[in-house]
């Protein structure tokens, strides 16, 4: 956005949305920065959306390229999708920073660089070349509005009273550098005052941390005030949301605090089990402080004990629930087949990372779907949905556990790393407005009776009994052979296995029955309609809404549910003449569609670790609907 | 929840534990005497039979389960363990008992055994060991010995045994026993305690696989040897083994040997077992035959170590108490909000 002055240059320039990148070697606190930042915004009643950028290394060496770490919030006074495409204000805490990120900075954009980090040693450590400083250079000075600030001797000046280490003190440059970002955005630094003093003064009993966090913090916003650095301060007027309490929330919060409310609402208890993975840790975190909602978390020894644990756990009547990523739901296939063997409801949360194998691991992709899908032996159907922002994680879990009781399956949750570290505000539901989900089980027989048939089946929705052991007269015995129907013994009889195959995959299609239609936003008809899953959904909204507001006729339908696919799905593709769906792997929502609608769907396809590029999707979409009108071969 | 504690329990017997499947074992196999001891030890036992959950892996003695007619998984390979720890998770009242192999606990589900046994899960592990992949038709097991000609070693087994008590010695397991087939009567009060066992109970059954390995426990079974190359040990009682009752065993220069009784020598001088000894344990999961007599029966119990399920259950209690009364709402809401007018 390009600053447009509003009333005199001394007053602030008031814009409609910012994006900002703060970036900095990953021990520079960057992630705490970009939070406090984003806190801040929130309170002010900005909409936002964030994109945390952190190497897989917790500690690389210092100021190279590969410990780069950066967080980017993009915040307005209007309603936004995604954290942004091309930075406005980037603050670079050393010369590695700047050089990773400098490429995605709009001509004319702000950048705010730490210049005691540009010296001879860390130019050298990220590859520039010999007698080269980029500071100097003609390229950036021109291209930029450059702001060099010696943040590391500022912030020590600042607290040359402090007689805490000269290593504390210069861990306060980030909130140096905080302090300018909010004196230049009008933010006030009473939320971030009060963060230090709760969480390093009281939590944490590190006054002195605190005093030296809020008073570098200080000395930035007034250096920012003084010191002119800036041709105008910056305005962006609150957003109007609709009324009620919000809450800043990250996917991966999400998903743990759906995975409560599910309990609760189903009246039951949870069994988390996981193994320690990128980017999915965060929902054992959190769960494993909640023992007193009725969650037991288990970190088990690997991927396949987690997903045992949590089949195990269903068994005995509790819900059975394993986190992880690409790579641990390689491991759990074998299981996850098991537990569609044994039809009890698993739910499998898988946060998508770029691969394959180790790939990148904070990096998001999209390339699991078909994984979900055929990833196992046997034909061997699960439910597979997948949440479409951060805080639509918290209701697609909840419908995660609900299907996973209701159809006595695994259900899979298609998360990824964008959605699981991105935040956004969140209007926070009214926890009596979610309607409880119905669990029963036999109850015990007290005289004998009718020997039980563990895979006897409801006839409306397939799904056979929960009986759990404790229950008198229920003892039965399930397991991985094909099982005979209604008396689940061992069965090696051929039209059995048929008919059990059918029946498997039955039972997860009429899942479609209590799943919500397909919603296209936009005309019902048209030209183009642009078609995505999950965490996409923020891009593909903003870009068809654009292409839409220029006239096009294009609309975008988001798919949440995948298998199985909403009832209307094929009648809404063919309400179109050309059906677009772009996903961050090589086109595999695509390869389902033209499989089962036999559309010739056309896909977008960028695989960099990212979320879509607005403008880039906004071009292609533009290119695609150009070419097809022209009746072009594709 | 189930209850415990129940004032009258039915009387059962070895028929109530017992399914209508047909048991498909080979005729001859070991499995046969093994269901038959735990399908009478059961009943002995104060517990409700709906309290009973039997979890197996896959191969021969996997299929165990689905002779019981208790509540019961026969999961995927090796995952007996894992399996029967959620099921703990879940109903820490539960009476679980993983029945599997060898190659299953030992092999491919190794990791899940050693862990189980580390964390103390209130949980028996029966391992039929036959040192032989029977339902894969005769490849070697990791407890078969060195040089074995199998299917897979047809100039013979390059790969060191494993040793299943030293393993669970080495865990750290609270119940640790081993026994033979042939010995119902012995088997049937070492399982029973190990059922009995608070924490992981890990039972070494030898077992004979008499199509892929018959004769593999020869030694320990037969009439003529068996005297020699086993040796029951009894809380309290020296380690006195032999036909005649005149071998024992004791420590010399830091070492443990074989001594013949008399000539000077007597019982004052041998080891005296000490199941609650953890180090005793190490020293007898070293005796293997033919350098000495396998020990056979209860090799160390230690009741007093809590259990991975009490543990659980104390940090759901303590949450509770630091908490109080969980409040959904309050959760969701976290503590930085903002209000909207």
């Amino acid at each position: 956005m390009t600053p447009q002055p509003t009333q005199t240059p001394t007053e602030p320039t008031t814009l409609d949305s910012v994006v900002i990148r703060f970036c900095g070697d990953s021990g520079d606190g960057m992630q705490l920065t970009g939070g406090q930042f984003t806190d801040t915004s929130a309170f002010l009643g900005n909409d936002f959306a964030t994109l945390p950028d952190y190497p897989a290394e917790i500690r690389a060496p210092r100021g190279t390229m590969f410990g780069v770490s950066g967080f980017q919030v993009h915040f307005s006074s209007h309603d936004i999708f995604t954290p942004g495409d091309t930075v406005n204000a980037l603050v670079a805490m050393n010369p590695a920073g700047l050089k990773a990120n400098i490429e995605d900075v709009q001509p004319g954009g702000i950048v705010i660089v730490n210049e005691d980090e540009f010296n001879t040693t860390n130019l050298k450590k990220c590859g520039y070349p010999q007698d080269y400083n980029p500071l100097l250079d003609e390229q950036l000075t021109s291209n930029f509005t450059l702001v060099c600030v010696p943040m590391s001797r500022l912030t020590r000046e600042a607290l040359t009273e402090s007689d805490i280490g000269a290593k504390a003190v210069d861990r306060c440059r980030n909130m140096f550098a905080l302090g300018i970002v909010y004196w230049l955005y009008e933010r006030p630094i009473e939320s971030s005052v009060r963060y230090f003093e709760e969480v390093f003064g009281k939590a944490k009993s590190k006054p002195e941390i605190a005093e030296i966090n809020i008073n570098a913090l200080k000395a930035g916003y007034y250096f920012g005030e003084t010191a002119e650095l800036f041709p105008s301060r910056y305005r962006v007027l609150p957003a109007t949301h609709p009324p009620g309490l919000y809450r800043r929330i990250s996917g991966n919060k999400a998903t743990e605090l759906g995975l409560v409310a599910a309990a609760q609402k189903a009246n039951k208890k949870i069994v988390y089990a996981s193994y320690p993975i990128t980017p999915a840790s965060d929902i054992i975190h959190g769960l494993s402080h909640l023992k007193h909602f009725g969650v037991k978390t288990f970190q088990a020894e690997d991927e396949i004990a987690a997903v045992c644990a949590a089949i195990g756990a269903s068994f005995a009547g509790d819900i059975g629930i394993t986190g992880t990523s690409g790579p641990g739901v390689a491991l759990k296939s074998e299981a996850m087949g098991l537990a569609v063997m044994l039809e009890l409801p698993l739910v499998v949360v898988s946060v998508q990372r770029a691969g394959p194998a180790t790939g990148m691991p904070t990096k998001t992709e999209q390339a699991d779907l078909l994984q979900s899908f055929f990833g196992r032996p046997g034909e061997s159907p699960c439910i597979v949905i997948a949440p479409c922002s951060p805080s639509d994680c918290f209701m697609m879990a909840i419908e995660a556990v609900r299907l996973a009781l209701l159809h006595m399956c695994p259900v899979i949750f298609m998360s990824d790393a964008y959605l699981a570290n991105g935040a956004e505000p969140w209007l926070i539901p009214d926890m009596n407005d979610i309607p409880p989900i119905e669990v029963t089980h036999p109850a015990p027989l007290t005289s004998p009776g009718e020997d039980f048939l563990p895979y006897k089946r409801d006839l409306e929705t397939l799904t056979r009994e929960w009986a759990i052991p404790g229950t008198a007269g229920y003892e039965h015995r399930v397991g991985g052979l094909e099982k005979q129907a209604e008396t689940g013994n061992v069965s090696y009889d051929p039209d059995n296995h048929h008919e059990m195959v059918r029946i498997r995959e039955e039972k997860v299609a009429r899942a479609v029955k209590t799943i919500p239609p397909l919603e296209v936003r936009g005309p019902d008809s048209g030209d183009a309609l642009v078609l995505g899953w999950g965490g996409t959904f923020g891009s593909i909204t903003t870009a068809v809404d654009q292409l839409r507001a220029e006239g096009r006729s294009v609309s975008s339908a988001h798919l949440r549910y995948i298998n199985p696919f909403p009832s209307n799905l094929g009648e809404v593709l063919s309400r179109f003449k050309t059906v677009i769906i772009p996903e961050i792997n090589l086109g595999q929502l695509r390869m389902l569609i033209r499989a089962r609608f036999l559309i010739d769907a056309i896909g977008i396809n960028v695989m960099r670790g990212r979320p879509f590029n607005v403008e880039y999707l906004t071009q292609r979409i533009s290119e695609i609907m150009d070419d097809s009108s022209k009746g072009q071969d594709r | 929840m189930t209850c415990a504690n129940h004032t009258s329990l039915p009387v059962l017997n070895a028929k109530d534990f017992t399914t209508d499947q047909d048991v498909r074992w080979c005729p001859g196999c070991g499995d046969y005497a093994i269901l038959t001891c735990v399908r009478k030890v059961l009943p002995k036992l104060p517990f409700r039979k709906e309290d009973f959950v039997f979890v197996s892996g896959i191969g021969c003695a996997a299929r165990f389960p689905y002779y019981m007619d208790t509540f019961g998984v026969h999961s995927i390979h090796g995952r007996a363990p894992a399996v029967a720890t959620g099921v703990k998770l879940a109903n820490p009242d539960l009476h679980v008992v993983v029945v599997s192999g060898d190659g299953d606990l030992l092999s491919i589900g190794g990791n899940h055994t050693m862990h189980a046994m580390r964390r103390n899960l209130d949980f028996t592990i029966l391992l039929l060991n036959n040192k032989i992949y029977g339902l894969t038709k005769g490849q070697y097991s990791p407890t078969s010995e060195f040089g074995k000609v199998t299917a897979t070693t047809p100039f013979g087994s390059i790969d060191y045994p494993i040793n299943p008590i030293s393993l669970a010695v080495a865990c750290g397991c609270t119940f640790i026993a081993r026994s033979i087939d042939i010995d119902m009567k012995h088997l049937s009060v070492v399982i029973q305690r190990a059922i009995e066992h608070k924490g992981t109970s890990f039972v070494e059954i030898y077992q004979d696989c008499n199509i892929f390995n018959h004769q593999a426990w020869f030694y320990a079974s037969q009439k003529d040897t068996k005297a020699d190359a086993t040796i029951f040990l009894e809380h309290g009682k020296p380690l006195i083994f032999g036909k005649d009752r005149d071998k024992g065993i004791r420590f010399h220069q830091g070492k443990m040997e074989i001594v013949e009784l008399g000539n000077g020598v007597t019982e004052s001088d041998l080891i005296v077992h000490d199941e609650t000894d953890h180090s005793l344990a190490f020293l007898y999961a070293q005796m293997s035959h033919p350098q000495f007599p396998e020990p056979l029966g209860i090799i160390h119990a230690n009741p007093d170590k809590p259990t991975y399920d009490t543990l659980v259950q104390k940090q759901i209690k303590a949450s509770f108490e630091r908490h109080g009364e969980p409040d959904l709402q309050t959760l969701i809401n976290g503590n930085d909000t903002w209000e909207i007018k």
